[in-house]
């Protein structure tokens, strides 16, 4: 590398690094922007709410409705109830965050390996297109609230040996459900977008499937799957999340949202403390994506959206 | 070459992303708790411990505080049984879990398992554990609503999905159509009913009453007490349906003699727990908490000592026993009650299966030679303090 090329590289991630500290700043700024205008309407929006031809558009202001942002901080720091021994609630939520995080995870890896293998199968074989296209269209319109207790009953009749299938699989089996129709959508635009002079200079190399796969279809498929594997871990956390509410498995955020919901009269502080769960576990998911965006760095040549 | 070498970061990124959420589930447990695992065990099991899957028609809270006991204090294990207890979600039909096998017993409301009966889900009410009803429509003071006849007019609540019957036919029962009220789909929470959107909201004696109660008052500044509401109790106006059962597969019933025998032990054994929450209902309340509930200390007992005022004192010969006058009151009311939509939960009498004093009256004559007390008849309940929040 030349002296100049160097320094222009350096130069860059100066650059780089600037920029991502001005993401980070206004991320957080955003942030608290959002307090400020919940704080602002909670003080000058009307009590009662806006109701427009007896439908509220704008929702009440008391406490009950928008506990003050400081009330739903302060409340991370309490314990979740008086029993001794019981964890803050910050603690507890993380907890879940972190529960409901691993399970989406799974849920997104294997939604993510089914829809590589379908993209993969219908890029080689046009008959599969045609026939398998139609189906993974279709199963996005079956509601999550049909299969969840059915993916649930399969699972408890499963035991292979020591094997026992338990609650939280039946969860990533639905996020991953979710998880995998963006990823063999946005896969297979990846895999057919390599311009046709390439694939035929690659054919008249006589260069086989695989090969052109490796070389040339999987790489230029990138940009089209970062955005697509973004969909897909949006997707496996909403998945887990309704999932475990869904089926009823402790131990996640969507669990919590509805036992802390029980208390949303008495303590409206405290039905807001998952919520923040829940965001944060999309924010998780996002960076890992992310991350692996980073790693594949070199591929993502103009990316397009899925 | 370097293609592979700058592909290594996206790899380690991948795994690392997997590990992570390996590790995450790793930790988790299933949906429900195991009993006592190996060993011990009396009963008829010899040693062996019957493996028995019960599915609730809820996630863990005092509602269940009796089998929440009985695994805890080891009374299932005495009695040959490892049990299970299964929550459910929001979209789970405990009856289906039974058709489906994938529970041994399921809780479930009486008139919520009618209608499944009538499609030709085949169980059986093998013990009625609570005997009255828990179901309730509640309004502040000054809406001036103390019986079903007053409800006209006025904004009324409901959670539907099958627990909005006992209001129907109360109003029915009182000469007020459906089309006098404005029906309103109600939430978990009270806020709304707090908010004034509903001025009559449908209220479990041992929750969402509570609720309300663990609620400060803005113009007092206080929590708000009994005083402030008017409460229609269903039981009193004649209305009342069977509630929390213990079912069982019809089918099995039938033809297997070995879950017959476990019926009796799964039925006794789940008694001697709500006989312990009755005579220690802080410790079950802790129990449960222990379980995994998380609502508020004060909720939790509060629940525990209401469940048992429906339980006891028992006035149909024993806690389980299905009262035939109960029972033909709450058929009768699935039969006549017409919903928004002029549908009924049932159009024809349900099966003999459908019920059967059988299995409990041989589990209760076992527990009253053990000298349990099965009856209650000085049940008197505690007194609890419901603190802001129900914590």
């Amino acid at each position: 590398m030349s002296a100049a090329g160097m320094v222009g590289s350096r130069l860059r991630r100066r650059i780089g690094a600037g920029a991502r500290w001005r993401q980070v700043g206004l991320g957080a700024l955003g942030i608290l922007l959002l307090a400020a205008m919940w704080e602002l309407y909670k003080a000058l929006g009307p009590e009662g709410g806006v109701v427009v031809g007896g439908l509220t558009v704008l929702p009440r202001t008391t406490d009950l409705a928008m506990p003050h942002v400081w009330d739903v901080l302060a409340r991370l720091g309490q314990p979740v109830n008086s029993t001794a021994g019981s964890p803050p609630v910050w603690q507890a939520v993380l907890g879940a965050a972190a529960f409901s995080l691993g399970v989406a995870g799974v849920g997104w890896l294997v939604g993510v390996v089914v829809g590589m293998a379908l993209a993969l199968l219908m890029q080689r074989f046009r008959t599969a297109e045609s026939a398998v296209l139609p189906w993974i269209v279709l199963s996005q319109t079956v509601p999550l609230i049909a299969i969840a207790p059915l993916v649930r009953r399969w699972g408890s009749q499963i035991e292979i040996g020591s094997f026992q299938w338990e609650g939280w699989m039946s969860v990533a089996v639905i996020a991953s459900y979710l998880a995998f129709f963006p990823v063999a959508i946005g896969a297979l635009r990846g895999l057919g977008s390599p311009d046709t002079n390439h694939v035929e200079l690659f054919r008249s190399y006589a260069v086989g499937w695989w090969v052109t796969l490796w070389r040339l279809r999987l790489p230029a498929s990138v940009p089209y799957l970062l955005p697509a594997l973004r969909l897909a871990a949006a997707n496996a956390v909403v998945g887990a999340v309704v999932a475990e509410v869904s089926i009823g498995l402790r131990g996640g955020i969507g669990r919590m949202i509805i036992e802390y919901a029980q208390s949303g009269s008495g303590d409206p502080a405290k039905t807001w403390a998952p919520i923040l769960g829940a965001v944060l576990l999309g924010l998780a998911a996002a960076g890992f994506v992310a991350l692996l965006g980073l790693a594949l760095g070199r591929f993502r040549r103009g990316e397009v959206s899925a | 070459m370097r293609h592979s070498i700058r592909l290594l970061p996206g790899i380690a990124a991948v795994s690392a992303i997997s590990a992570l959420a390996l590790s995450g589930c790793s930790g988790s447990g299933s949906g429900g708790d195991t009993g006592g695992g190996t060993g011990g065990g009396g009963g008829d099991g010899g040693g062996e411990l019957t493996p028995v899957t019960l599915q609730l028609q809820w996630v863990a809270q005092a509602q269940f505080a009796g089998y929440y006991a009985a695994l805890d204090q080891g009374y299932y294990e005495e009695e040959g049984l490892d049990v299970t207890i299964q929550e459910s979600g929001t979209d789970t039909v405990p009856i289906d879990e039974i058709a489906a096998g994938a529970a041994d017993y399921a809780i479930s409301w009486v008139p919520k398992v009618l209608g499944s009966i009538e499609q030709g889900t085949n169980v059986t009410d093998v013990a009625q554990i609570f005997e009255r009803s828990a179901t309730t429509q509640i309004s502040f003071k000054d809406k001036d609503i103390t019986t079903a006849a007053d409800l006209a007019g006025h904004t009324v609540g409901s959670w539907g999905f099958g627990n909005e019957w006992e209001l129907f036919a109360g109003m029915q029962k009182a000469g007020v159509a459906l089309g006098d009220i404005t029906l309103v789909q109600q939430q978990f929470d009270m806020n709304a009913f707090l908010a004034g959107d509903i001025d009559a909201a449908q209220a479990m004696t041992y929750n969402e009453y509570a609720q309300v109660l663990e609620t400060v008052n803005p113009d007092t500044g206080e929590l708000y007490q009994p005083e402030d509401l008017n409460v229609i109790d269903w039981n009193e106006e004649g209305t009342a349906m069977l509630q929390d059962a213990i079912w069982a597969d019809a089918d099995r019933l039938a033809e297997e003699e070995e879950y017959q025998e476990t019926t009796v032990a799964f039925i006794k054994a789940s008694i001697k727990g709500w006989i312990f929450a009755r005579d220690n209902p802080e410790e079950a309340a802790d129990i449960v908490t222990a379980a995994g509930s998380t609502l508020g200390t004060s909720h939790q007992l509060w629940m525990t000592n209401e469940v048992n005022k429906l339980i006891w004192p028992s006035t149909s010969g024993g806690i389980g026993m299905i009262d035939e006058d109960a029972w033909a009151q709450t058929v009768e009311i699935a039969k006549s009650t017409e919903n928004e939509t002029g549908a009924t939960i049932i159009t024809d009498d349900p099966p003999e299966t459908a019920y059967s004093n059988e299995y409990v009256e041989q589990a209760l004559a076992e527990l009253q030679e053990e000298g349990e007390d099965v009856i209650g008849e000085d049940f008197t309940p505690i007194e609890v303090t419901l603190n802001e929040g129900g914590n």
